[in-house]
């Protein structure tokens, strides 16, 4: 029932002696990072000054600003020859951001995800596919070595090509699949036209799905779809990726490593705790991590601790699924978009006015986004109307590796914005 | 010779198009043709009127984007065929035509077009002694 029993099982009162154990291992780690060596220095804190776990709370918050600001080795808390793999963020309007692994580092991410995939019932003899984007995107290699890391067949299926990745799924016989959620449905809709029915002609018995929003009742309908378990996962860049929560076969909340992570639900306005069980942004310490510890980071996602015990034995801490975000990140098929990245693009085109509206819609599941920009001067040239918005799409692909639609309106049509702008419409549909 | 158009950027959303008549109307301008080009990403109003001038002026002051441009206006006698002739001439000499419509105005048939290039367009007319329109002519036909 679990891969790292021990671990797992732990009380609470053994998982805080743990943290407090690993924090203070931590905090002598940081000491070797410039980055932490000045905020620490710049608040007259020195790690001796961190009592207990609740002493946590002196440290200020990392952002995901420093991470920028201090980009591309800033926070390194090892010497650079001990760093064997980074990962960056895909955004290439301003700074991106890096993370850096040492070898143990990635052991330790592999086994965070083998724990995950073990936990929701796959096993050594199982055959998983893994649609998600490799690369950069650690969705990829993230569930990759989780999965060798158990033992199971494991295939690099990347994202796209449906077809294919259905052929795959029967010839190899496929028992789980990683996919975003807006894809399981595309599966099932291909699967339709090629005449499969995924529980007669499949393997497939387990999704894990993770990286995009969705309510209990896409899950509900994923399974039903394929005949599967679906299972949610919690996972972000600047926390390896995948790994860092996942539910139990409870499919009641995420259980979040507290051998990995200290976890805090703050106020994201006040920045104080909320009272136990309310909503608020998730806040991470990594206890378990050598080359690039971070202090309180601000996840930006919203979410709160589920009250009570989990029937499954594990006391590390539930998630409720994300709420949303603390700032204006959008999710579209996966990938993490920001309006600033469009914005960016935008204002580089003389002909454009400064206002924007950005829609986003799920037609079939789905997603799209369209991009309304108001022209600055208009000129009766449609094939110039026709070339500028040509060349609009094409390099807001390139920013946001999404094809958007682009419109061109006449100034002035856009609604007036009074007070803090609203760029963003989510017309999407929750369910599927 | 060259006549002047207004080109207004419309949304594609009922309203729009009675709010610039309506201040046509309030300003005493009377139009003499207009088409409305609709795509799926843009409309465009485009309109020969009494006054383009004070047509700009207005929808300018109103807030509404718009162009004013010049496009080639020529007249034809009312027969069946001129039309043909007429771009025949222009399409021998090599020049595209980029939008062109037709009304039949004091009882001559007038075509209203623009090409991709002004000058030769302006050579082909004179050559082919073409009859093309100004304002204060165009104005006259009314």
């Amino acid at each position: 029932m679990y891969l790292h029993e021990e671990l797992e099982t732990l009380t609470r009162t053994e998982i805080e002696a743990l943290q407090f154990e690993r924090l203070l291992r931590t905090l002598r780690r940081c000491m070797k990072s410039p980055f932490y060596q000045k905020r620490f220095a710049e608040n007259h804190l020195r790690p001796d000054d961190i009592r207990s776990l609740d002493d946590l709370r002196k440290i200020p918050f990392t952002t995901k600003q420093d991470l920028r600001d201090n980009y591309p080795f800033g926070l390194a808390a090892v010497p650079m020859s001990e760093v064997v793999r980074l990962h960056s963020s895909s955004g290439t309007t301003g700074t991106p951001t890096v993370i850096l692994h040492t070898q143990k580092d990635l052991d330790e991410w592999a086994n965070a995800v083998a724990r995950c995939l073990y936990m929701v019932g796959l096993r050594r003899g199982d055959v998983f596919q893994n649609s998600s984007g490799y690369g950069m995107f650690t969705g990829g290699l993230g569930f990759q070595y989780g999965a060798e890391r158990l033992g199971m067949l494991t295939v690099p299926a990347a994202a796209g090509n449906t077809k294919r990745q259905i052929k795959f799924i029967t010839d190899f016989g496929t028992t789980a699949l990683h996919a975003i959620p807006s894809y399981a449905s595309r599966l099932h809709e291909v699967m339709e036209e090629m005449g499969i029915d995924p529980e007669r002609d499949t393997k497939l018995r387990t999704l894990i799905i993770g990286a995009e929003p969705h309510s209990e009742e896409q899950r509900r309908k994923i399974e039903r779809m394929l005949g599967v378990k679906a299972y949610n996962s919690f996972g972000m860049s600047e926390m390896c990726g995948p790994g860092v929560a996942f539910e139990c076969q409870e499919q009641n909340g995420m259980h979040i490593w507290e051998d990995y992570y200290i976890v805090e639900i703050v106020d994201p306005v006040t920045l104080e705790p909320v009272p136990e069980g309310e909503v608020g942004e998730l806040v991470l310490t990594t206890i378990n991590r050598e080359a690039m510890p971070l202090l309180r980071y601000r996840t930006r996602d919203l979410t709160r601790i589920l009250p009570g015990d989990c029937p499954c034995g594990r006391h590390h801490k539930r998630l409720d699924r994300m709420k949303g975000r603390s700032d204006d990140m959008m999710i579209l098929k996966g990938v993490n978009i920001f309006p600033i990245q469009i914005e960016t693009v935008l204002m580089q085109f003389e002909e454009l006015g400064t206002e924007y509206l950005i829609t986003l819609t799920n037609e079939e599941a789905n997603d799209l986004m369209t991009v309304e920009v108001e022209l600055k001067e208009f000129s009766d040239d449609y094939a110039r109307l026709q070339a500028l918005t040509r060349e609009i799409t094409r390099q807001l692909k390139d920013e946001i590796l999404l094809t958007p639609v682009v419109k061109l309106l006449p100034k002035g049509t856009l609604p007036k914005q009074e007070g803090k702008a609203v760029r963003v419409r989510d017309l999407r549909k929750t369910l599927i | 010779m060259t006549v002047h158009q207004i080109s207004i950027f419309v949304e594609n959303k009922s309203g729009t198009l009675l709010r610039v008549l309506d201040l046509f109307k309030d300003a005493g301008i009377q139009l003499i043709a207009s088409t409305i080009s609709d795509t799926v990403e843009y409309g465009i109003y485009r309109v020969i009127c009494s006054d383009p001038s004070k047509a700009y002026e207005v929808l300018k002051a109103a807030g509404i984007s718009a162009s004013m441009s010049e496009v080639f206006a020529i007249t034809l006698d009312n027969q069946p065929g001129r039309a043909a002739d007429a771009v025949r001439v222009l399409s021998q000499a090599g020049i595209g035509i980029s939008y062109l419509y037709s009304f039949l105005l004091g009882g001559k048939g007038i075509l209203v077009f623009r090409t991709d290039d002004a000058e030769r367009t302006n050579e082909v007319i004179l050559r082919e002694r073409l009859a093309s329109l100004d304002d204060e002519a165009l104005v006259a036909l009314v």
